[in-house]
């Protein structure tokens, strides 16, 4: 098992045929993603040979998924259009849309978020902006990460960095993952902590968890409300940035302490709080988890 | 990026939100003459206030009435070159004097725990409103603003209902918040703050402080905003980075950093942190390379880092995730070539991830004096401290 991404899921591509588009196209087949096709209303009816194999292009995400049952969108468009993108799926209503897209205008992600949220019935889930986003290792790639870093395994994985996921597969690739999602670091983001968590503790192979957090917000101060209340699975925790001086952006569009709020202590003493262990260093929060996994 | 009040102004007398005059002076006679053409719209009365983007100027002594063109000189002369908190004072605004019956509060700000908008309003203007919040909540109204809908003339009545205004006032604030609105999401703002947001003595309603802060990612459909960034205070170092299209910030500390991707450099910066408790050393900056680790990105990083007087180790810590180790190894390599002698600092560099042996290897092979290999994140953190405590 596994969250949001399986082995059965179709995946279509919102600017398969540009540069980052093809490229990460050719990257998700190599790590066993079912590919159906791409959006480019530009190029519609063409198709396009990427990684040895040919995939028809389609008009609109609706086309897409009317003509290969597509259920998962990722989306590599540039900042000026994703609010676009994002709106198509929407309006499609895909189950599942991963936004890669770094340096989209919050407004435009509020935007396309609170679209998405008022929709009756079906609506989408919104992993990104700003995110590496999901692997189920050796099932099926929506994004970024490198496949070949760790294999299937017992642990789930949920982080706002992209190469913090990567640092802590590669720590824990002797024990790999049910799944491992990477939620972005932008100060409006469609899936949080929580939603994963939630996803992982009903998740029956996972059997524990480790969340990753960074300064900014207050996202990891809920997450750790929320594993007080509903997590019965081990968790362990890490959050980067004790050392960013206040009032500077410190990479990620989200990652900036204001004033008192938003730090690293903050959210380090709330996941405690929460009976949650915390790494010092991305290696010592490996080492812990190793510790709950020999344990269990 | 946030602006100073007067540029706050501009923007809002822009999009029709009511403000008083007001020029920018960066020298006593400038003022002056600010103060001559200003005054004559308040009985030569005119108000000098020093622009920081830092509160408590109030309290510093950085806002002064002035009842002359003279008094406006003398006082300008007094606040420029004020310290203000850490700040020092390189502009006033010169402001036209005000009548005030009654001050409020007004922002709009990003809700980033409901993934929404949120107004603020309250009757009790003037003060610091993270007081009033935490002192008087009830004072403090906090309305939801949905992104699509935004504040039109119903949300607008809700906020001043909310804030408790009479029915006179409340119409006479509610298209003022409408305008606030327009704003906030025609400027692609984060945050538009009026405190105090006043009823002058004929009844008028004037936004007479603003704060404003702008998305730096909304800037490709903003030519104009770049003209609002504050060149002068920017860090050197900084200013540099920035050119050169690097995310850089300037720290205080002796350990330089290059990482890529920006949880994986905050969290370099918190392990040198930790090693470097044990010599007294700290690290020196933030610098995400991103995925792109070729030699003249990687030239271009180091350059800056090392025109940093205080560094005396630098720490390279990369995870090769889409880009190979060798790919940035070589990019290392060819950096080194780059700078040549203008490279001077031990290099401490940990490869990890994709193609990690290749990229080892082409470092061993290199043998470059300067360059250390350390396997790990943690050990290679530590002997970029110690070599920075040595030094």
């Amino acid at each position: 098992m596994s969250i949001y991404l399986n082995a059965d899921s179709k995946i279509i591509v919102q600017g398969m045929t540009g540069g980052m588009g093809s490229k990460h196209t050719a990257l998700m087949l190599d790590a066993g993603s079912n590919i159906v096709g791409g959006v480019n209303a530009r190029k519609a009816g063409t198709t396009a040979e990427i990684g040895g194999k040919e995939l028809p292009v389609f008009g609109s995400v609706k086309e897409a998924m009317e003509a290969t049952g597509a259920n998962v969108s990722v989306a590599f468009v540039p900042p000026a259009f994703a609010k676009d993108a994002a709106i198509e799926a929407i309006d499609a209503e895909i189950p599942l849309l991963v936004v890669i897209t770094e340096g989209i205008p919050v407004r435009d992600t509020a935007e396309f978020y609170n679209y998405a949220a008022s929709k009756d019935g079906k609506k989408t889930r919104i992993i990104g902006p700003n995110c590496p986003g999901i692997i189920t290792p050796e099932e099926s790639l929506a994004g970024i990460t490198p496949h070949t870093i760790a294999g299937k395994g017992p642990i789930g994985l949920v982080s706002k960095s992209g190469t913090l996921t990567y640092q802590m597969m590669y720590e824990l690739r002797d024990y790999g993952f049910t799944t491992a999602i990477g939620i972005g670091g932008d100060p409006i983001i469609g899936t949080t902590h929580i939603d994963a968590l939630e996803a992982f503790e009903a998740d029956p192979e996972t059997k524990a968890i480790v969340m990753i957090g960074e300064i900014g917000g207050d996202a990891e101060e809920r997450a750790a409300a929320y594993i007080k209340e509903h997590v019965t699975k081990p968790v362990v925790g890490y959050v980067a940035g004790f050392t960013a001086p206040e009032g500077k952006t410190m990479g990620h569009a989200g990652a900036i302490v204001s004033g008192s709020s938003g730090t690293a202590q903050a959210k380090k003493e709330a996941l405690e709080a929460a009976g949650v262990k915390v790494g010092k260093t991305p290696s010592e929060t490996a080492e812990l988890m190793r510790e709950i996994m020999r344990s269990l | 990026m946030d602006l100073f009040e007067y540029q706050a102004r501009d923007v809002f007398e822009k999009h029709g939100v009511p403000v008083l005059a007001g020029a920018v002076a960066t020298t006593p006679e400038e003022a002056r003459a600010a103060a001559e053409t200003i005054g004559a719209k308040s009985g030569g009365v005119t108000v000098v206030k020093a622009q920081v983007k830092t509160g408590g100027r109030g309290k510093a002594g950085g806002v002064k009435v002035a009842k002359s063109t003279d008094e406006a000189e003398q006082l300008a002369g007094q606040i420029l070159g004020m310290d203000i908190k850490g700040h020092t004072v390189h502009q006033v605004m010169i402001a036209q004097g005000a009548q005030i019956a009654e001050e409020y509060y007004f922002s709009i700000l990003l809700d980033r725990t409901n993934r929404t908008y949120l107004a603020m309003c309250s009757k009790e203007g003037g003060m610091d409103i993270e007081q009033l919040a935490v002192e008087r909540p009830e004072a403090l109204a906090r309305i939801a603003v949905d992104p699509n809908v935004g504040i039109d003339a119903a949300k607008a009545q809700e906020i001043v209902d909310a804030a408790g205004f009479d029915a006179e006032t409340g119409a006479k604030i509610a298209p003022v918040l409408e305008t606030l609105w327009k704003v906030y999401r025609d400027e692609d703002a984060t945050l538009v703050e009026v405190n105090p947001l006043v009823k002058d003595n004929d009844g008028n309603i004037v936004a007479l402080d603003g704060k404003v802060t702008l998305d730096e990612n909304a800037e490709f459909r903003h030519e104009d905003h770049a003209a609002l960034e504050d060149k002068a205070a920017a860090d050197p170092l900084e200013a540099k980075a920035k050119e050169k299209g690097l995310n850089y910030v300037k720290l205080d500390g002796e350990v330089g950093i290059i990482g890529n991707g920006a949880g994986l450099v905050m969290s370099t910066l918190d392990v040198v942190a930790y090693a470097g408790e044990a010599h007294g050393v700290k690290p020196a900056n933030f610098l995400d390379i991103g995925g792109g680790a070729n030699a003249q990105v990687m030239a271009d990083g180091l350059d800056v880092i090392l025109g940093d007087e205080q560094v005396r180790s630098v720490f390279v810590n990369v995870f090769g995730g889409i880009t190979a180790c060798d790919e940035v190894a070589n990019g290392i390599k060819g950096a080194l070539e780059i700078l040549g002698d203008h490279a001077t600092k031990p290099l401490v560099v940990r490869l990890d991830g994709n193609n990690v042996d290749a990229g080892r290897a082409i470092l061993n092979e290199l043998n470059h004096p300067l360059v250390t290999q350390v396997d790990t994140m943690d050990g290679a953190a530590a002997k970029a401290a110690e070599l920075a405590a040595s030094k």
